[in-house]
């Protein structure tokens, strides 16, 4: 059976889809927000692969064709930002300095809570890329010496987190505005955040996009200075 | 063929921004300098919105369903996340809250600060 599933180059996404389509069900039946289809498909499959003794290797053997979109898609969220340039244009400061502060935000909160549970400096440096999206914060934590594969697992479940949060967040905070939503879910979760970001509306999904390529310019400059203080 | 036009036109500069990736010594990926070429094909004029929008349409709406395969993969990397689970848990999940609450407190603060100064015009 292993061998076969290991030669099947539908096995990984056909199984990836179908607990997608059963968290997305669940999530209709259940208004709750950890119903979240990207948090059950991942759970699901997990299970499966626990469950059954199934590598991740032969797993991710067809998934990665699901992989293989994603810097496809990353491009197309140039053409909702293209749509809302205007709206960028006449709101750029605010849009910025929100950005510039949700980086300031994660640097300094890492750091603080870095000293507080007494983490070495590989470990500090592991977490300081977590908000940005994956490809930048494998290149940030190899070149402040982090561990890299550990850094891909917390960006991914600060993307989940963010994904999973948005909604409630905004609206337990009060942030209304779409622009002020889409740079909030941007900058704490990246593109796993701006899937949700594009769920919510066009102008929240834009800014969130432009939130991903800013914020991640920006960790790159300051987690280089922020890396010296652990 | 309108479809495979356009996902030629998204996989073309997909490509492009790969060799940017490669020949530029810095750790922006090639979806980055994707995403920065697509935006300035289009404001450039190179691109038209109806050159890709069907297909980029598409391939938004089920970006969710590609981060599956890579999450999956904490299967893989929970070892070594054990030993510390706690400090990164709290950190990774905790630091969320913070940075979405914080970035978009400023950014609402700042819209509202100008729509009040257009009021009083």
């Amino acid at each position: 059976m292993s061998e076969f599933l290991e030669s099947s180059a539908f096995f990984g996404v056909t199984i990836s889809l179908c607990a997608y389509g059963l968290g997305a069900a669940l999530q209709k039946r259940f208004k709750c927000p950890l119903f979240n289809p990207v948090l059950i498909s991942v759970v699901l499959v997990m299970l499966l692969l626990v469950t059954a003794h199934i590598d991740y290797d032969v797993y991710y053997e067809g998934a990665k064709y699901l992989s293989y979109l994603l810097t496809p898609a990353t491009v197309c969220l140039a053409v909702p930002l293209y749509e809302k340039l205007d709206l960028l244009k006449k709101n750029s400061a605010a849009v910025l300095t929100g950005i510039l502060s949700g980086v300031v935000t994660t640097l300094l909160s890492v750091l603080v809570l870095s000293l507080m549970f007494g983490l070495n400096h590989t470990e500090y440096v592991t977490l300081l890329p977590k908000s940005i999206t994956t490809a930048i914060g494998i290149g940030v934590a190899e070149e402040l010496g982090g561990h890299v594969n550990l850094t891909v697992a917390i960006i991914i479940i600060t993307g989940l987190t963010g994904n999973i949060i948005a909604p409630g967040l905004c609206r337990m905070l009060k942030i209304t505005d779409p622009v002020a939503k889409g740079v909030a879910i941007g900058s704490a979760s990246h593109a796993i955040g701006t899937a949700k970001a594009m769920e919510m509306g066009e102008t929240e999904g834009a800014m969130s996009s432009l939130a991903i390529v800013v914020s991640g310019m920006l960790t790159v400059v300051g987690a280089s200075v922020f890396a010296n203080l652990i | 063929m309108k479809y495979m036009k356009q996902f030629g036109v998204i996989l073309a500069i997909s490509l492009l921004g790969e060799l940017l990736n490669h020949l530029i010594p810095l750790p922006v990926p090639a979806s980055i300098y994707g995403l920065i070429l697509m935006l300035a094909a289009l404001c450039s004029g190179l691109l038209r919105v109806s050159d890709v929008k069907e297909t980029a349409v598409f391939l938004i709406e089920i970006m969710p369903m590609m981060f599956i395969p890579a999450a999956v993969g904490l299967v893989t990397s929970y070892d070594i996340l054990r030993p510390r689970l706690l400090a990164y848990g709290v950190i990774t999940i905790g630091t969320t809250f913070l940075v979405m609450a914080v970035s978009g407190w400023v950014t609402q603060a700042m819209l509202n600060r100008k729509k009040e100064e257009k009021t009083h015009e």
